[in-house]
């Protein structure tokens, strides 16, 4: 198997003329109206709608499979190609993957986020695959003058097992395309499968560990000029005065731009641009508020004291719940701004020209960001080819195309190629930053420690809707009012890897664990309880599915021998996200007064896994994200001004951070639901939990490092 | 602007720059050598590290001027083809999530096993503290150093 990361237009029509001795399948693989797969013979890209997803086989054998989302670590490069292979029965050996360009008549849904991409092509995917097999066996079954139905596939070839005869599916492959399209296909039994849901490395390793450019930073064209741009640092401002003499009296400076709120330098290379930007004299004046953390301080508590909130859901009777209670708990949680800090930062090239316009780059949602660029330049998007890269991170960060944008009005404006690079601090002070919220909890216990009303406040900075109001522990709880206050600010914000849930799943989590610790209860028990009731007696709708919640949890109670362990704190924490169950026990122990996170067990239902190899990096990298942002990431601000400017400051977790992980998946059949995002929710609320265990203090803010139990020495 | 003469990966460059031009973009912008990444410009992350003399070093902050006739390995001569014992356990043991760190991981660990071809896990942890991934990769990081230092 190989990899070949990105194709220009032009290399993608050669490599299908290439493959025109061979079948070239075209297929639904996003298209929700097209159901039935057409052979297509060298037909340019893009010509036939619903139709143009190429899976072909040539006469050497090679299967080439079209990746069309963005690839930034979530594997789809490896695990979309499984599933396809998978129903062909091909050699994976012989597979090639190609990272196609964003092309909206052929592929929809071409982008990257929500844990969304693998449940929405599951089928499609597997339909491709089991339609070119049974072309393949239709071939095969007429040369050899027998019945199709006597024939298998197997590993890249048709087999008659009868007479002992073989034909590879390159030899094949001809012959294929000229046999009738089948209208239904049968797709295979799970226990049939020998790809799917084993571990198979990233097509990617290789270029990856010899240093191939493949990522937008790595993009290098004749003639192409390089930029950065000075932004406001703070927040709330904008230009004043620019003075530019000095720095575009350096040498290898080609320009200095001013559009919008940008100062760009143009330049013949990195470091002369980065070196000349300093001596950039802007004067900056106030265009909105400038807040500082502070202020923010002071918005959280009138807003949840005071503000208008929006109801997002309302059961029973919550007031006289609260006046007939024999306990009341209450509690407040705060999330700090986050910064997404990819490892490649922001970076795009641009070539805008008279006969059109040239992207290419790393991007999350590709389509997107040429309908901006087309809208700001006023250049069809026909006109607009672009190419994606592999992304080094993304985290959300790169769903905002801000980046291309700019790139592209500032190759429009100075009539050149040009590769637009953020530094580092450009990204933590000019960018977009995971919202700052705060939740106030209040429960009503009865006499005999159930838990009968509920109540949740949501504030959020720029947060949208802070909360998810149809998740656990509604259902459960006769009475109940979630709502949600929200305040504006100039400080841009935007989704964070599990958006909103990689802060509230900890608080909504710890919360419940104070109070089953109220109730006396054993916090696994106490969930179990309150999931039973929702089967029972539900109380209104709900999102999540009890069943699996009630297994994760089960499963992970047996997995890490909850409540068994002498000398060990757990702490644990389940969640339900992106249509997945992630259950997680932590492990804590002290050691010279301070509490060690020593190991995490989760226990994961995402459906069917499709590459377990993949599918532990998912689970075991979103962990370590959870905790190590839980432990030491926040971004404050001075008078609009990010404080955190560089990983100096803005504090990443690194190796000997880590605790152990141990990682299991449900093994239920079900179609697959989402993973990259939802083993990170659950993490914090383990975490703080088995701290609470471990030292009786409770972690309510975060990052935990600023916590008393970590600052204070024993 | 001075020309520099640098032994990189065996081979001699020249390279016509300003005189305190990182080595990060020598190698980059003006060799071609991309392999070895820009990630925060600090010396905080180790996208960046090559070995100077066989050691690792951040090239985002070593000048190209203090470098003189010292030999430059970069992940592109690591191995001639993409044969390290690191490069393969990476592979085998499938570390790589986004990737973009990668390269730099591995030049951190080469530099380890060249100076002590039997790490303990400790002297691993401490050995790649230098080098952030934001995947989240370090327990695949560590067992990958640990296959690579049984193959030495």
């Amino acid at each position: 198997m190989s990899n070949s990361n990105t194709t220009s237009r032009r290399d993608f029509l050669k490599l299908t003329s290439l493959t025109g001795g061979g079948l070239l399948l075209g297929f639904s693989w996003f298209s929700a109206e097209a159901e039935t797969p057409v052979i297509i013979h060298n037909l340019p890209l893009g010509a036939t709608k619903g139709f143009n997803s190429y899976l072909s086989i040539s006469t050497d054998g090679i299967v080439t499979i079209f990746s069309p989302n963005p690839e930034l670590g979530q594997n789809i490069m490896t695990s979309f190609p499984m599933i396809v292979a998978e129903e062909l029965d091909a050699d994976w050996t012989k597979v090639k993957v190609v990272q196609a360009p964003l092309d909206t008549k052929s592929f929809d849904r071409q982008l990257t986020g929500g844990s969304g991409a693998v449940p929405h092509s599951w089928k499609r995917l597997r339909t491709a695959g089991a339609t070119a097999r049974n072309m393949l066996i239709q071939a095969a079954a007429k040369q050899w003058e027998v019945a199709a139905e006597e024939c298998t596939a197997n590993n890249g070839f048709v087999i008659h097992a009868k007479s002992g005869r073989q034909l590879g599916f390159g030899e094949l492959a001809d012959q294929a395309a000229t046999m009738p399209v089948p209208k239904e296909v049968k797709l295979k039994d799970r226990k049939d499968f020998k790809l799917i849901g084993t571990g198979v490395k990233n097509v990617a390793n290789k270029d990856i560990v010899t240093g191939k450019g493949l990522f937008g930073m790595d993009v290098y064209r004749k003639g192409m000029l390089f930029a950065m741009i000075q932004r406001p640092d703070a927040f709330g401002t904008k230009i004043k005065s620019v003075d530019s003499a000095a720095a575009k009296a350096m040498p290898g400076i080609v320009d200095v731009v001013v559009f919008k709120n940008n100062v760009a330098v143009v330049g013949k290379s990195t470091w002369e641009v980065s070196k000349a930007r300093k001596l950039l004299k802007i004067e900056y004046e106030k265009d909105g508020a400038t807040e500082s953390t502070a202020d923010h301080t002071n918005i959280f508590t009138t807003l949840l004291d005071g503000g208008t909130p929006v109801v997002r859901r309302k059961n029973g009777d919550v007031e006289a719940a609260f006046k007939t209670a024999a306990k009341i708990i209450k509690s407040e949680y705060h999330g700090p701004f986050l910064s997404h800090a990819p490892m490649e930062p922001m970076n795009f090239f641009a070539d805008v020209r008279p006969d059109g316009v040239e992207l290419i780059g790393p991007t999350q949602t590709p389509g997107s960001a040429r309908t901006a660029t087309s809208k700001l330049l006023g250049i069809p998007e026909d006109k607009i080819t672009l190419e994606i890269t592999r992304l080094g991170g993304g985290f959300g960060r790169r769903l905002k195309f801000d980046y291309v944008v700019e790139a592209a009005e500032l190759s429009g404006i100075i009539k050149a190629p040009v590769k637009l690079i953020w530094s580092r601090e450009d990204d933590m002070m000019g960018g977009s930053y995971r919202p700052a919220v705060q939740y106030r909890f209040e429960a009503a216990l009865d006499s005999s420690g159930n838990l009968v009303g509920y109540k949740c406040r949501g504030a959020g900075i720029n947060a949208g809707n802070p909360v998810r109001e149809d998740n656990f522990p509604s259902g459960a709880v006769e009475h109940l009012l979630i709502d949600t206050v929200e305040h504006k600010s100039p400080i841009t914000t935007g989704a964070w890897r599990a958006p909103i849930t990689n802060f509230l799943a900890f608080a909504e989590q710890a919360f419940l664990d104070e109070v089953a610790n109220a109730a006396g209860k054993d916090p696994v028990q106490f969930r179990l309880d309150l999931l039973d009731k929702a089967r029972k007696s539900p109380v209104g709708a709900i999102k999540y599915n009890i069943d699996r919640m009630e297994n994760v949890i089960k499963m992970a109670a047996e997995k890490s021998g909850w409540g068994k362990k002498a000398g060990i704190s757990q702490g644990f924490s389940v969640y339900f996200s992106h249509s997945s169950y992630v259950a997680q026990v932590c492990e804590v122990m002290m050691q010279a007064g301070k509490p060690v996170v020593k190991k995490i067990y989760a226990v994961s239902d995402c459906g069917q896994v499709i590459n377990l190899s993949g599918a532990r990096q998912q689970v075991m990298g979103g962990i370590v994200d959870g905790f190590g942002h839980a432990m030491y990431g926040k971004v404050t601000f001075k008078n609009g001004a990010a404080e955190q400017k560089n990983f100096n400051t803005y504090r990443l977790i690194r190796m000997k951070e880590i605790p152990q992980i141990e990682t299991y998946f449900v093994d239920n059949g079900i179609d697959p639901t989402g993973l990259g995002e939802p083993a990170l929710p659950p993490t914090g609320g383990a975490v703080a939990n088995a701290i609470f265990k471990a030292t009786g203090k409770r972690l309510k803010n975060q990052p935990f490092i600023d916590e008393e139990v970590f600052t204070t020495t024993p | 602007m001075p020309v520099y003469t640098l032994k990189i990966n065996g081979k001699q460059f020249k390279a016509d720059v300003v005189a305190d031009t990182p080595l990060l973009w020598v190698l980059r912008d003006h060799l071609g050598l991309v392999g070895t990444k820009f990630g925060c410009g600090i010396a905080q992350c180790g996208a960046c590290t090559v070995h100077l003399n066989g050691v690792a070093v951040k090239s985002c902050v070593l000048p190209v001027s203090s470098i003189k006739a010292a030999a430059i390995t970069t992940i592109e001569g690591l191995s001639e083809k993409g044969d390290h014992p690191l490069q393969l356990a990476w592979d085998e043991i499938d570390v790589p999530q986004c990737g973009y760190c990668q390269a730099g991981q591995i030049m951190t660990a080469a530099a380890l096993l060249k100076r002590k071809p039997h790490p303990g896990e400790e002297e691993i942890d401490s050995a790649m503290h230098g080098n952030i991934c934001r995947c989240g990769a370090y327990h695949r990081i560590r067992e990958a150093v640990k296959l690579a230092s049984t193959k030495i």
